[in-house]
């Protein structure tokens, strides 16, 4: 678990993220929904630790980051694991040595011990034809898949994902929302996940927060999404046709 | 403001470089990667040009040496002096400015871009440790870059003075041992070897605080290559005033 109390972050006097409170479950997919500029990335790199928060708390697991040593943070950061927009693989590795990164750096494995937990993780995210090929030499959903199984190969504690759909079709898009959910609840992770795709809402939103302007202004689920009578998330959800359409035929009962 | 912001971010990066180390066995690996791909990379156009320079640096002298009274030798004389004293350490570290000083600043550069470096933080590496350490190692290795240099360079004066007929093999040897001073050869080294801590960190320092995208990622191997060239020419500046004046 994860919660956030009173965060404020601003950048040469301008507020982008102005007293957030929340909390983000255990086992669950935790959404962070809004427009480009609400302050999402900078929310999820204060919970990271790249960005320092103005004031406010950050607490993992009841212990507030804040307080950490630098050792401390160090150790927290072995259980965070990132699936970065553009899959950040290292690309003067193979698919194989992006995984076994983390083991390497971390743990004191046999090689033999951290081959299996790679193919383990490959065979998770279905890519065990793919070990020994670049990232420059697969498609953008595998990268992706890829970035995920190198999150969770360190078997991670927390996992954050920076719109983990963007530039994907909607089919692999969806395979990278199952499989990101599924993780959560098989491993007990508390993911964060940030997107403005309403399909990935759909799919996978057990817990959605709403950005504006730097605050807080909705929190719900997928369901309690669709039916709030708040106007900024319905300017939001339902800014797409398909959405609206969708609307539409609900308020008809089709 | 700008400079001197630059300047102390400078050297904030030097401070994070030797800070928290990477996992031995993993920079051990790191090292010789970049030794692979920095000094090993360089020797074919060092031997080139250093091969060749020398040699028009010997039939410049020779077709400059009209006075009877001067002795032939003088064209081994002028060659040893002009590439153990400059052209193998500082023409050759302006040309590895170009050619590494460029390397480097793209590959960090591009890992900035592509969120890489922030992929390192967050697994709670020392980033600047994990990708400048092992250049600013790796660079250490320059000095043999630049004797293979100095040996090439006097190596092309003499074929081209020799084989072009300006002088004879005895008067090259004559003069490529008249008043050596073994003292320069220390000063060129110490040089190279501060040569090589710029080549490493001047270059890194523009890729690891680039912003932007693959267009700046151009920019700043443009920008890292004009800095790096005048911090070498002022470093060479201040070391021959320190030590041959």
């Amino acid at each position: 678990m994860i919660e956030v109390k009173n965060l404020h972050k601003g950048f040469n006097g301008q507020k982008v993220l102005n007293g957030i409170d929340y909390v983000f479950e255990r086992g669950k997919t935790n959404l962070i929904i809004g427009q480009s500029g609400s302050g999402k990335s900078v929310f999820l790199k204060c919970m990271l630790g790249l960005f320092k928060p103005d004031t406010g708390t950050i607490e993992y697991d009841g212990k507030p980051y804040s307080n950490f040593s630098d050792e401390e943070q160090r150790e927290l950061r072995k259980e965070m694991g990132m699936l970065f927009q553009g899959g950040a693989l290292f690309d003067s590795m193979t698919v194989e040595e992006n995984i076994m990164f983390p083991l390497k750096m971390f743990t004191k494995q046999r090689k033999s011990e951290m081959l299996n937990r790679v193919n383990e993780v490959l065979e998770r995210v279905n890519l065990t034809d793919a070990g020994s090929k670049m990232p420059s030499e697969i498609s953008g959903g595998m990268q992706k898949r890829v970035a995920i199984a190198r999150a969770i190969v360190n078997k991670p504690k927390y996992l954050f994902c920076d719109e983990p759909n963007s530039g994907l079709d909607p089919k692999t898009a969806t395979v990278i929302d199952n499989l990101i959910q599924e993780l959560t609840h098989e491993n007990d992770i508390t993911t964060v996940l940030i997107t403005h795709d309403m399909n990935s809402v759909l799919e996978i939103g057990e817990r959605i927060a709403f950005l504006k302007n730097g605050v807080l202004a909705w929190k719900g689920t997928k369901d309690e999404i669709f039916n709030t009578d708040d106007e900024a998330v319905t300017d939001f959800v339902y800014s797409s046709d398909l959405f609206q359409k969708v609307r539409e035929a609900q308020q008809k009962g089709l | 403001m700008t400079y001197l912001h630059s300047i102390g971010e400078y050297f904030l990066m030097l401070k994070g470089v030797f800070g928290r180390m990477t996992k031995s066995s993993v920079l051990r690996n790191l090292i010789l990667k970049e030794i692979n791909d920095l000094i090993m990379g360089s020797m074919g156009i060092v031997a080139f040009l250093s091969f060749f320079i020398g040699a028009v640096v010997a039939i410049q002298t020779a077709l400059n040496l009209n006075n009877p009274l001067i002795p032939k030798s003088l064209v081994a004389y002028a060659a040893r002096q002009s590439v153990i004293l400059e052209f193998s350490p500082t023409f050759i570290s302006i040309i590895m400015a170009g050619k590494v000083g460029s390397f480097i600043t793209s590959s960090i550069g591009s890992m900035r871009v592509t969120e890489q470096i922030d992929a390192l933080e967050v697994m709670g590496i020392n980033s600047k440790n994990y990708l400048i350490f092992p250049k600013i190692i790796a660079m250490f290795t320059y000095p043999f870059v630049i004797a293979i240099s100095m040996f090439l360079g006097i190596t092309g004066a003499y074929t081209a003075a020799v084989l072009g007929g300006f002088v004879t093999s005895d008067q090259f040897i004559t003069g490529l041992q008249d008043e050596f001073i073994p003292f320069h050869l220390t000063y060129a080294f110490i040089k190279t070897i501060l040569f090589a801590f710029i080549l490493a960190t001047v270059p890194a320092y523009h890729g690891y605080y680039m912003k932007g995208g693959a267009l700046e990622v151009g920019e700043a191997a443009t920008t890292s290559f004009v800095w790096t060239s005048v911090v070498l020419i002022v470093t060479n500046y201040i070391v021959t005033q320190l030590l041959l004046s």
